[in-house]
């Protein structure tokens, strides 16, 4: 008797409520925003023309490239982690507008959501490699091709970590500019990570505390396919381990928040 | 004073309510925010919670959307539990507290709501359009006026073409003409047949709109009636005198007389023909000082949802 009498043809939508009709909407929507992308496609490409393109970086050979490529590679590196975190924090955006609230009136399942925004980050993270490297080949840096290719996927690949750094502080911090303060935080750990510089040229005691900051494995690895130096598995380590810590947190901060009291 | 005009429901055959309370209980702390309220809603109906603010009426809407769970008691939407029901779409709301995003246009955040119900474009055009905003598809959100933002939410709130529609304060924050345009867009979807519940502390929202009107007062129903049970209960005047002892159940007695008050000297009387009250009570009786006053649907709304202030005695 409970079924018979309801309104026929209702069901809900598959996957969670996950669907690529979402993704392509708020990609657009994050395009809109001027702010993030001047954050994270062209301040990079910026940070590397200023910093990586004089005469004598183009001449100095380093691993299978020049030393052009490296800091290219870095600074690729360094906007993938602006975009994905910029990605992630979204998450704060719309908790601090009340939308996360509205969408909880809709089939959307958390993990839905919380996959649309991962996948976006890393989205965004990829265009922001491509766009590095595109000014980056017009611009004197030399790689071998497939060494492009693997830089490439690796920087993009490991920018996960700050996808799910992005979402934790966006669960943890309900602000409507969360960007302004996890922009300075950023630089820091991209010059924690040896992004902006070369680790040993900052001492023994730095260069080791470094090399426990989420940032240095991403680099460390992005960079290896050219210069084929470095501990690829303290680097891995590092990248599973910050990985690990801040999903865990967002995992954790999200529970609360999705919790029906 | 209490009206019971509570409709029956089981007298209307076998039909799933569209909303049903048990015995909710919902607490805060040390605060009882919904303190025991039962309520059957038929589908169709077009219900009015009336309440002053803290009356638990946005409380009681959270969780007929699952966005909160009762305490105690139970509450199922068309047979359902509330957070499956809002995800089949068989209810949805506008609500006082959902937010938009400025960054989106109008369209765009019909079209999202449209993909999430995994409802075809077309679905998203036909909201704009019902809820009479489809020639501002092009704005973003952050450029509309508060009027504009609320049809928004009440296309949102169409797209799923859900059976039930809750309005949390719908209006608040709008001017009069803004107010009447909404209302006017609610009115033609409610004709279709829709369930609508309303919150509102705008009585004339309730008198005008509502079938059915819940008056809610710290947490508990302490009235509900048909609007024009409501308004009869608010009709008449009332006639004041001073008397010096007289009895409730003498006056009750006295030809027009719906409802007797003594306090000290002074009495209450209140009924529809007045006139003939003062003629009883100049001409039988030793009362003086007469004053006859009307009593609107304000001072009924106020008397059943006023907070009881114990009065000092002597």
């Amino acid at each position: 008797m409970t079924t018979a009498t309801l309104p026929p043809a209702r069901s809900l939508p598959r996957f969670g409520g996950f669907s690529l009709g979402m993704v392509r909407l708020e990609l657009r929507r994050m395009m809109r925003n001027r702010r993030t992308v001047v954050f994270t496609l062209i301040m990079p490409a910026v940070f590397f023309l200023l910093f990586g393109s004089n005469g004598s970086y183009k001449t100095e050979r380093l691993g299978d490239g020049n030393v052009t490529a490296y800091i290219l590679i870095s600074m690729a590196v360094y906007g993938a982690m602006l975009a994905t975190t910029t990605g992630g924090a979204m998450v704060s955006i719309e908790r601090a507008a009340g939308w996360s609230r509205q969408l909880r009136l809709t089939p959307l399942r958390p993990a839905a959501y919380i996959a649309v925004k991962l996948l976006l980050a890393m989205i965004i993270g990829g265009v922001s490699v491509a766009v590095a490297f595109v000014v980056g080949a017009f611009s004197g840096a030399q790689l071998p091709v497939r060494a492009w290719i693997e830089c490439g996927l690796l920087a993009w690949a490991c920018a996960l970590v700050f996808a799910a750094f992005g979402l934790f502080m966006g669960y943890l911090m309900p602000s409507e500019n969360v960007m302004q303060i996890l922009g300075p935080v950023l630089a820091i750990l991209a010059f924690a990570g040896g992004l902006f510089l070369p680790l040993d040229e900052l001492g023994h005691t730095f260069a080791t505390i470094a090399k426990f900051t989420p940032a240095y494995g991403v680099g460390e690895i992005a960079r290896y396919p050219l210069t084929h130096d470095g501990n690829l598995w303290i680097a891995a380590a590092n990248v599973v381990a910050w990985t690990t810590v801040f999903a865990a947190g967002a995992m954790w901060r999200f529970r609360r928040d999705t919790a029906r009291v | 004073m209490t009206l019971t005009a509570q409709p029956d429901i089981a007298a209307r055959g076998s039909a799933v309510p569209a909303v049903h309370l048990d015995g909710v209980v919902k607490r805060f702390g040390a605060v009882t925010a919904v303190d025991g309220i039962s309520l059957a809603i038929r589908p169709g109906e077009v219900v009015a919670l009336l309440g002053p603010n803290g009356a638990g009426k946005t409380t009681t809407v959270d969780m007929l959307l699952g966005l909160s769970r009762p305490d105690e008691g139970s509450v199922t939407v068309y047979g359902h539990a509330p957070h499956h029901a809002v995800a089949l779409g068989l209810v949805s709301a506008v609500m006082q507290t959902g937010g938009l995003l400025k960054d989106y246009t109008v369209a765009e955040t019909v079209q999202l709501t449209a993909v999430l119900f995994g409802r075809p474009p077309s679905a998203a055009a036909e909201a704009l359009r019902r809820a009479g905003i489809d020639d501002i598809g092009k704005r973003l959100v952050g450029k509309c006026s508060g009027g504009q933002q609320q049809r928004l939410r009440f296309a949102m709130a169409l797209l799923p073409d859900p059976e039930l529609l809750i309005l949390d304060e719908p209006t608040t924050g709008m001017d009069v003409a803004g107010r009447h345009e909404f209302w006017t867009a609610i009115r033609e979807d409610a004709s279709a047949g829709r369930t609508v519940i309303f919150a509102t502390h705008y009585l004339e929202e309730a008198d005008a709109y509502a079938d059915r009107v819940v008056f809610v007062r710290r947490g508990r129903i302490v009235a509900d009636g048909t609007a024009a049970e409501v308004k009869a209960l608010a009709a008449g005047r009332t006639v004041r005198a001073t008397l010096p002892g007289a009895a409730e159940a003498e006056l009750r007695a006295i030809a027009g007389v719906d409802t007797a008050e003594v306090r000290g000297d002074t009495v209450y009387l209140h009924g529809r023909d007045t006139d003939e009250i003062a003629r009883h009570l100049l001409t039988r009786t030793a009362a003086r000082d007469l004053e006859i006053t009307s009593r609107n649907l304000e001072e009924a709304f106020l008397t059943l949802t006023a907070d009881e202030t114990p009065e000092g005695t002597k």
